[in-house]
């Protein structure tokens, strides 16, 4: 069963459509990339996944359930988990408030994750807990808000372009925290341009240009092609 | 003495006002209405009689509480995402709304109520007597503050209603019912201005009019402590209640400049207030 399907989507802002007939799935534990060039429909695809862009025509699905319709903190009770490439933490708030936010109801039966599991993962974490999220550096709040959407335990874990401006230290860390979501059962929908962060974390890829589907299938067959290094500019 | 009283009117009826500015982002015109509708349910609610102060104030204040709720589901989340002019002119229209509907099931003679059970006695203070109400008064005003500080900094809904004011749409990314958030911060905010108005009729009678006079006070109180900070209204409510009684005091023609003067220094030199933080840089 996929956890997440996009059929036809149309969606974007006001009058101006920016993603045009797009279908997509990913499974169940299953890292997909959405390639593309800035402005190619990545952030407005993810936002429309989670209601937070308009959908004019289309569909989406979350584990087969129609949610094209419902409101976006919905949508995130069930499972569907954002993390915005402009980083978004609450700057007034610390660390740990800002990890307590994305707590759901009901989700305390031992199971899933805790600001204690965060912390074990993330021990430097810890140590600023009572630092106020405004205060952190780019790669830091990177991690916070990846950490906070994690503590939601979503099943599907939309990433808007992780490594964006990050130190290589970073990416390292963003692609280890991937790698323990997908061996968690976490199926991630990856928004990137960075064609070697994907490549060994990624097990299918869908390219787009000027919002449609231009490519898509594995990452192995993907990481040949000329074409995909084309589109991407590289 | 006088002045920490009033002091502490001021802070309940502003508080509210800068918890829904902070939170919401709407100007509430309107807030000193809802102040005097929590002093108009009391006295409707006791007929004018003080021996059911304590008894029917919660009622008073949870009747504050549900009209709160049901501006906000109504009216105000029409206008959330709308340009501020539509907030104030549809604010401005409940104050005129609510000035006449209270007169039509209130009427419009002054309505005062006497000092309640347990404050029947005067206290001395350095030989002065004073109603032992404003030491009544002042007790309740510090217990809600404080209670006010450990909901938003001590409770995970406090810390919903703290980030709902940085990015409300990333925080319904998270699984908050954000709608539902407003509604409880607004009916909070007009819970509190009902609860200020209502243990303030003791000392402050009430007819039309209060509601205007209310709503000034209240944004001056606000913008000289600080939109959006809890302590700030509170500093900034000691500081308008003393001038307004020491200036009543010594130069009583020119009391209410003191006030308007001290605002107008503020937005000087601090505009974001005396404990209001300047806006936040995004990093």
């Amino acid at each position: 069963m996929s956890m997440l399907a996009l059929e036809q989507l149309v969606a974007g802002y006001g009058p101006i459509r920016v993603v045009h007939n797009l279908s997509l799935t990913v499974g169940e534990g299953e890292v997909v990339a959405l390639l593309g060039r800035n402005g190619a429909g990545k952030t407005t695809t993810l936002k429309a996944a989670l209601g937070m862009v308009r959908v004019s025509s289309g569909r989406v699905l979350y584990r087969s359930r129609d949610v094209t319709r419902l409101a976006t903190h919905r949508r995130a009770m069930l499972g569907m988990g954002y993390v915005p490439d402009d980083r978004r933490i609450f700057p007034e708030l610390t660390v740990r408030e800002n990890l307590e936010v994305a707590i759901k109801r009901g989700s305390k039966n031992g199971r899933g994750w805790t600001s204690e599991r965060i912390y074990q993962l993330m021990p430097w974490l810890k140590e600023i807990q009572r630092r106020r999220g405004g205060f952190l550096s780019g790669g830091e709040q990177q991690m916070l808000t990846i950490a906070r959407t994690m503590m939601g335990n979503p099943e599907v874990l939309l990433l808007d372009e992780p490594t964006e401006g990050l130190a290589p230290h970073f990416v390292r860390l963003v692609s280890d925290l991937v790698k323990e979501l997908k061996s968690s059962g976490t199926a991630v929908l990856l928004a990137e341009q960075n064609l070697r962060f994907i490549t060994p974390l990624a097990d299918r890829v869908y390219v787009l240009e000027s919002g449609e589907l231009r490519l898509e299938g594995t990452m192995a067959a993907m990481a040949e092609k000329q074409e995909v290094r084309a589109l991407l500019a590289l | 003495m006088t002045g920490l009283a009033s002091a502490a009117s001021l802070f309940l009826l502003a508080v509210g006002l800068s918890l829904i500015f902070g939170a919401l982002g709407i100007v509430n015109f309107a807030h000193g209405s809802f102040f005097a509708l929590g002093a108009y349910f009391l006295f409707a609610l006791t007929r004018g009689d003080a021996a059911g102060f304590w008894h029917y104030l919660p009622v008073a204040v949870a009747a504050s509480l549900v009209v709160g709720a049901v501006v906000e589901r109504v009216f105000m989340r029409r206008v959330l995402n709308r340009a501020e002019h539509y907030q104030i002119l549809l604010t401005y229209a409940l104050l005129l709304i609510i000035e006449d509907v209270s007169k039509i099931c209130f009427g419009a003679d002054y309505k005062s109520i006497g000092m309640p059970k347990g404050f029947e006695m005067p206290v001395f203070v350095l030989g002065i007597p004073f109603p032992s109400y404003y030491l009544g008064l002042v007790g309740l005003a510090a217990a809600a503050a404080l209670l006010l500080w450990l909901f938003l900094h001590r409770t995970r809904y406090g810390t919903l209603v703290r980030a709902v004011a940085q990015d409300r749409e990333m925080l319904e990314a998270l699984g908050v019912n954000v709608p539902l958030l407003f509604t409880v911060i607004f009916a909070l905010g007009i819970g509190l201005a009902g609860f200020g108005g209502a243990v303030s009729l003791p000392l402050q009678s009430i007819s039309t009019g209060v509601a205007v006079d209310a709503v000034i006070s209240a944004f001056i109180v606000v913008v000289v402590g600080g939109l959006g900070s809890i302590w700030g209204t509170l500093l900034g409510a000691i500081l308008i209640g003393e001038i307004q009684a020491f200036g009543a005091l010594v130069l009583p023609e020119f009391s209410i400049a003191f006030t308007y003067v001290l605002m107008a220094a503020v937005l000087l030199f601090r505009p974001w207030g005396l404990l209001g933080r300047p806006p936040a840089v995004r990093t």
